[in-house]
This record gives structure tokens, sequence and C-alpha cells, in this order.
């Protein structure tokens, strides 16, 4: 099923064709409109009329988060704020949060994409989408809720928090397709069994997850226990918000990126080299249709790769891996770098570890240590040492085994991690670096 | 002859013990012995109560990781070489002890000592073939 057949199955020179001309006539925009990109293209000599084929792409710099934050709150816009329907800004972690602004027609695009998103996740006109993003600056609320009505879709729109009334209207209204955050999922499903409520018994066919990096493992886990189809979704609100890739429910392998409006490229993130298909390296992204602030070559920080074969659900545009983390969510240990969802899957693929953790990286010295908490469930405790101790060293092990990094793994009361209802928090890094 | 023994998991803080101890005692909840082995870590209190399926619920009530296992309760005569008697008949039988702890209360003129083995039924027949004396939980948690 498609929302959008005749684009979403666009033979790849047509598509190729679309993008080289929505990426001149952005180009000409930015040139024109956005002092920064002025500066950046003369300070690299360029002029946006080289740009004649996609590989030309190449020749342009990269935008990246710190040139946003320099043009906080709006110096990035491309049009004038009386065309400016709807900000949105992301959570600022390290200072200054940033910023972006659209246009009406981008509102109407965003809704196009997310419904397109939807689609390929299973979803259609009739569902009762029970979203449980976050409504605010954050986009990810926002951006399904327009998603869903564009469908024509039911749309409920809880946002996050208060989870034991979440679960009362998932009974109570017949909700069939779940949208929050991978994490804040598992929580739920947590409070439901405190509360007597068996998700087996509960309409939801499908739920879509995104906003923070998960495993294929934590999948498995969130299919099992919410008893539905678990789609990975990805987005950012630099680029857009929620919809700028998904995955199809009829593959579930890699997330298509709607290449009509948006192109990618792999690059190492250390040099900047273009990488091929096939490797992993920081996604960047281009975006070709947006007027409120198009971002030329904008570094996403997310990890992944690039694939163009062709799916079996018929859609040519291309794929995405699932994510393996942000490259600021990286952390380097004695040398090796460890994303925080390498230990996430390393923990959940042992039986009866629940998919709660957090990591603590500490400096003793000149060794960094890592700590790796998590939280003995009821399955696995005993009354002997020996086993609650063999099972922190299988642990250590395992972790060792592949990520090649040292840690101590440590065994915390239940329930004592932090649950979050929106974006988890899973590192505490005291180094003072 | 198998007793019920609640074991709690605690995470190495102040307070952990004393607000088990306090959860149980306001829910009218008896120790009639206890243990408490511990790591750097964590610890595991081991408890014989008067009821331990209300301690079970109330203490997961409360968060706490609680798992029920069967332990074997065995009246050790007051006098030298009363242990080494029953621990020498299960060595013959190559039965190992997990851990035991010591009885609050005597049983008469015998102490009384909690086993845990690793082969439970096995080291039941074996101390009752050598006519040593065992409890009931039933007694054992009114005692």
């Amino acid at each position: 099923m498609f929302f959008n057949e005749e684009f979403e199955t666009l033979p790849r020179q047509a598509l190729e064709a679309v993008q080289l001309k929505r990426l001149q006539s952005t180009l000409e925009r930015v040139y024109a409109n956005v002092p920064f990109y002025k500066a950046s293209f003369d300070a690299a000599g360029i002029k946006p009329s080289i740009v004649t084929c996609l590989a030309d792409l190449q020749k342009l710099p990269f935008t990246t988060k710190q040139d946003m934050r320099d043009s906080y709150p709006y110096g990035l816009f491309a049009a004038p704020m009386d065309e400016i329907v709807r900000i949105h800004a992301s959570s600022g972690t390290t200072g200054k949060p940033t910023v972006v602004g659209y246009t009406q027609k981008d509102i109407s695009t965003w809704s196009e994409l997310m419904a397109r998103s939807f689609v390929a996740a299973g979803a259609h006109k009739g569902d009762i989408i029970h979203n449980a993003y976050g409504y605010g600056l954050f986009t990810g609320g926002l951006g399904a809720h327009y998603g869903a009505e564009r469908l024509g879709a039911s749309v409920i729109p809880i946002s996050g928090g208060n989870t034991k009334r979440q679960i009362m209207i998932m009974q109570d209204f017949g909700s069939t397709i779940l949208t929050c955050t991978p994490s804040y999922s598992l929580f739920m499903a947590e409070e439901a069994e405190a509360e007597g409520v068996d998700f087996k018994k509960l309409k939801l066919r499908v739920g879509i997850f995104g906003a923070e990096p998960w495993s294929e493992e934590m999948r498995n886990e969130i299919e099992q226990k919410l008893n539905l189809t678990a789609i990975d979704i990805y987005g950012l609100s630099e680029i857009m918000g929620p919809g700028v890739a998904i995955e199809c429910i009829e593959a579930k392998r890699g997330l298509h990126i709607w290449e009509d409006h948006f192109i990618p490229e792999i690059i190492n993130p250390e040099t900047g080299e273009l990488l091929s298909e096939g490797e992993r390296g920081e996604l960047v992204i281009t975006t070709i249709t947006k007027q409120g602030i198009p971002l030329i070559r904008y570094r996403t920080r997310d990890i992944t790769s690039l694939t163009y074969e062709p799916c079996i659900c018929g859609r040519t545009h291309a794929r995405i891996s699932r994510m393996s983390g942000r490259s600021d969510d990286m952390l380097i240990i004695r040398g090796v770098n460890v994303f925080p969802s390498q230990i996430e899957a390393v923990l959940v693929s042992i039986e009866g570890i629940e998919p709660h953790y957090m990591l603590i990286v500490d400096r003793q010295g000149t060794m960094d240590t890592l700590t790796v908490q998590f939280e003995v469930s009821e399955h696995l405790f005993s009354d002997e040492i020996k086993v609650l101790q063999a099972l922190s060293r299988r642990v250590e092990k395992e972790i060792k085994d592949m990520l090649g990094v040292t840690c101590t793994a440590k065994l915390v009361e239940p329930k004592k991690i932090q649950r979050s209802e929106g974006k988890a928090q899973r590192v505490i890094d005291n180094r003072k670096l | 002859m198998k007793v019920e023994q609640i074991s709690i998991f605690i995470e190495n803080k102040s307070g952990r013990l004393a607000e088990i101890t306090r959860i149980l005692g306001e829910a009218g909840i008896n120790i009639r012995a206890l243990s408490l082995a511990d790591t750097s870590d964590f610890g595991i209190l081991r408890l014989i109560v008067n009821d331990g399926v209300k301690a079970n619920t109330v203490l997961k009530e409360k968060g706490f990781t609680v798992n029920m296992t069967e332990v074997v309760a065995v009246e050790v005569p007051d006098r030298p070489g009363g242990l080494s008697a029953i621990l020498q008949a299960l060595d013959r039988e190559a039965i190992n002890v997990e851990y035991m702890y010591a009885f609050v209360e005597r049983c008469g003129g015998n102490v009384v000592i909690i086993f845990r083995f690793d082969e439970t039924d096995k080291a039941i027949a074996t101390l009752k073939a050598q006519n040593f004396n065992m409890l009931e939980g039933s007694r054992l948690y009114n005692l």
C-alpha cells in the first residue's frame, strides 16, 4: 500500500531528475536569501550554478549543528517571518536549542511524508492512532499528528506521560496504532503488567517507534511484550521532524528515506570523505523542497549506511540501515568507540534481563571505567550469591566479546533505573574531559 | 520436610535493611531466622518468617525482588560434634551445602540449623535414613 504511489515508486532515473531540479532551485534560493549560505559558498568559491548533476553536491560545504546554533534563532531561515506558520526547537542538551521554521507548504509536505510513513508502516484510514510522542516544541507529537490527519486516521493526541491513563485510553478507545519512543513503549508494558492489563487483549496492531536509537533485540522484546509489529521511524527536527525515513512493514529491513524531498549521503565523520553504498558512516541530508529552513549537506551525526537495492515493497527510495547511534552519543572508553545501543543489544540478548540500563563512565587516575547497571528481575533473581555473580560476569564477558571494552556489571534493584516518558537518558559521564 | 525461605535482593545502600524490617514489622510478620549474604555490590537477605506468603506479597508491593526457596531445617544436638555428624553424613552422599545458618531459637535441648542443599530431596532422604530429625515448616514458623 502507498499513500502517494506515483512518487513513492518513481523509477530511479525519474527520481534523480526530480532531485536535481529541486536541488538546483534550493541552492539558488539559499544563496539569494540566507547570508550564511552566501558567505559559505563564496568562501568555497562556489556558485549554485556549478551544480549540473547530483554528483556535484559533494563539492558543497557541510552545514553543522554548530552553524545552526551560531544562527540562533532565525539566522538560517530562507523565508520571511510572515510566511513562517510554525516554529519548533530541538532539546538543547548543550546550550541553546536549534530552531526551525515551517511555511504553510512545509507543514503540508511534512504531513504528506508522515502520512506516507504511516501507510508504509501498515496504517490506513480507519486506524485509531494513539500518539504518545510529546506535543510541544519537540517535533514528534505534532509531526505524527498532522500525518495521521492527512492520512484520514483518527488521532488521539495523548502526548507523553500519565502512563496509567494512556493504558486506560488504549483499552477503552480501541487504539490500533501506537506512536512513541521505544523506551516509553517498554515502560508502558511494565505499567500495564503492574495494572494487570494484558496487551494481547488490546487492539494495537502496529507501533511506530523513533526519536532514539534502538536495537533489533529491543524490537523483539517490544513485539513480544506489546503484541504488535514494531516499526522504526527516523527523523530530526533540523531536517523536518519524524517521517524523514521509515521501515516498510513488508520488509522491516532498512528505512526508506523520502528521496523526492531529501538527498542522503554517507560520509566518514572524521574526514568528511564520501563513503560508498553499504559503508557505515555519518548520514548527511540535503533538503530539496523545504522553504522555511532549507539545509544543504546537513551533518546529522547519526551513524548508518545507505542502500539503493530494490525493496520488496515496491518503493524505489533508498534505505538507510537502523541507526547504531549518534556520533555525539558515542562514548570513547579507553580508546574504544561504544554506542549505548550496542550495550543494550548485548543486555537484551541475555534471557531475563530487562532493557532498562544505565551506563556510568568515570575516570580513575588516567583510566576510564565503565559501569553497566542493570536491573535484577524476579526471573533472574536467585537466593544464591554465585548465581547472581555469574550473571554479572556473563554480562561483562559478552560486552567484552562484542565491543572489546572491559566493564563492571552491576545489579540494581528493580525499577531503580529512571524510566523515561520521552527520550531515555542512558549515560552518566562523570569524566571531566 | 521442606521449609519455605524468602530471599530478598538488596543493593548495598544505607537503610535498605531497615526498610525491609519496617515493612515486615508493619505487616505483623515475625522473623524466625535470618541470614545476610553480602558482596561489594549487593546482598541477599534470607528469612524464615511466620507467614512467608504474606511477606512475599508485601515486599513485592514495595518493589523488592523476592523469591521463595525450599530449605531444610535440621535439629542439631547442642554438644561438640553435633553439626559435624550431619555434615559427614551428607558428604558421604556427595551432597553440597550451598549455605547454612542457625535458627534464632532452640527447640528443646537442640539447635536448629537451616540448610540450602544443591539436591534437596536427596539430602532429606539421607538425613532421614541416618535418623536426624528435621522440622516441619508449620512447626518452625510458629516456634
